[in-house]
């Protein structure tokens, strides 16, 4: 899912200065799963820039609300409801969440509440980590199920660099060289064939350096 | 010029055994600072983050937690819970670059009514001495 974590609070006060009336909108997408935008977070935000507005001796109205999505027209539809109540939306989803909003609201102020991270997983309670970097050319079945294009610090293709030391990345220490596991996972299959084939030059297109992606499914459009 | 803080004080119904049983008057005579408020909770695991926020918001100079020892906890993780609360409210009191220590965690032995009373006193002081809360504008 989409990683996300909350910007500093006064970051956000500062964005919504001039509001007097803020409507904090949360997502019960994936930032409620990864904890940063969910019904909670838009309870304590809302909290939090009542109090940073209260410190500099300003009173402001602030409502809180979550949408089942903010990516999906549908629901961002739902804002409606708090028509005239609002000088500015604090969107506490991902990236698309507010970009959404902005493509649909071409007369209200948006601001994002995060900093929309990663694509990743719940490794324990409280943990997070990145695993695909949505590159949209997934080499998985050739590297044994582990990305080297998000968890290379150098999106290796070919095999390691040569300055892991002990199993962990020369760029950060304390991340696994990713080359490694996949060594370990192909000859554990006995597929070293895979690790002696030489990968193309790959073509990023895919990966946003095209241009903004699209995707169309003409199956399920009306 | 004195100030009196608004003091608000968290905690289990296990901790407040004493001192709800005594009442306010008896309270008061063992030296519980007649500033400070009792929020009795069923469990300090019932802490939420934006309750503690919420005290900020209504007023409070500075908040207190009062649970059970960590391991001695009636319903085992509650009051290492309210524990982890507090210090995200302190976080977000050091993001607003406000004094954390308006806010403080007490662990004290369940139902004993001496150390109860010290902790709050403790904190009434410490509040004095930082003085009204910042969240308070202008018009302090
Ligand atoms: S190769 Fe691309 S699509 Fe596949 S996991 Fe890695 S980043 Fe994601
Ligand atoms: S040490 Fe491993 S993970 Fe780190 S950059 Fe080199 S190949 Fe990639």
């Amino acid at each position: 899912m989409i990683i996300a974590e909350r910007k500093p609070v006064n970051e956000i006060v500062e964005m919504v200065r001039d509001a007097k009336r803020v409507l904090v909108l949360g997502c019960r997408g994936c930032v409620s799963v990864c904890s940063a935008g969910g019904e909670r977070e838009v309870e304590l935000l809302s909290s939090l820039i009542r109090l940073g507005k209260q410190k500099q001796g300003q009173k402001a109205e602030v409502i809180g609300a979550t949408l089942v999505r903010q990516c999906d027209k549908e629901y961002v539809d739902e804002i409606d409801q708090w028509q005239g109540q609002y000088d500015a939306i604090v969107s506490m989803a991902c990236g698309v969440g507010v970009n959404f909003i902005a493509n649909l609201r071409p007369n209200d102020q948006v601001y994002p509440a995060v900093n929309t991270t990663s694509f990743g997983g719940s490794t324990e309670q409280g943990v997070w980590s990145e695993q695909c970097a949505g590159c949209g050319d997934c080499v998985l079945h050739l590297t044994g199920g582990l990305c080297p294009v998000a968890r290379c610090a150098k999106s290796l293709m070919n095999g390691p660099c040569g300055g892991s030391v002990e199993g962990r990345c020369e760029i950060h220490q304390e991340v696994p060289c990713i080359w490694q596991f996949i060594h370990e996972r192909l000859n554990r299959f006995e597929r070293r064939e895979d690790l002696e084939r030489v990968a193309p030059i790959r073509d990023w297109r895919s990966a946003g350096h095209g241009g903004p992606r699209k995707t169309v499914r003409p199956d399920l459009t009306l | 010029m004195a100030f009196t803080p608004n003091i608000q004080v968290f905690c289990c119904h296990y901790t407040s055994q004493q001192a709800l049983a005594e009442g306010r008057e008896g309270l008061t005579a063992d030296g519980f600072p007649p500033n400070a408020n009792i929020n009795r909770l069923v469990c300090g695991g019932k802490l939420k983050v934006s309750d503690l926020l919420a005290a900020f918001e209504q007023g409070a100079d500075g908040v207190c937690v009062v649970g059970c020892r960590p391991d001695e906890c009636h319903n085992l993780m509650g009051s290492q819970r309210a524990a982890r609360r507090v210090l995200a409210v302190k976080k977000a009191l050091e993001e607003l670059e406000v004094e954390p220590e308006r806010v403080a965690m007490f662990h004290l032995e369940r139902g004993f009514h001496p150390e109860f009373v010290r902790v709050t006193q403790e904190m009434n002081e410490k509040v004095q001495q930082l003085g009204p809360s910042p969240f308070k504008g202008e018009q302090g």
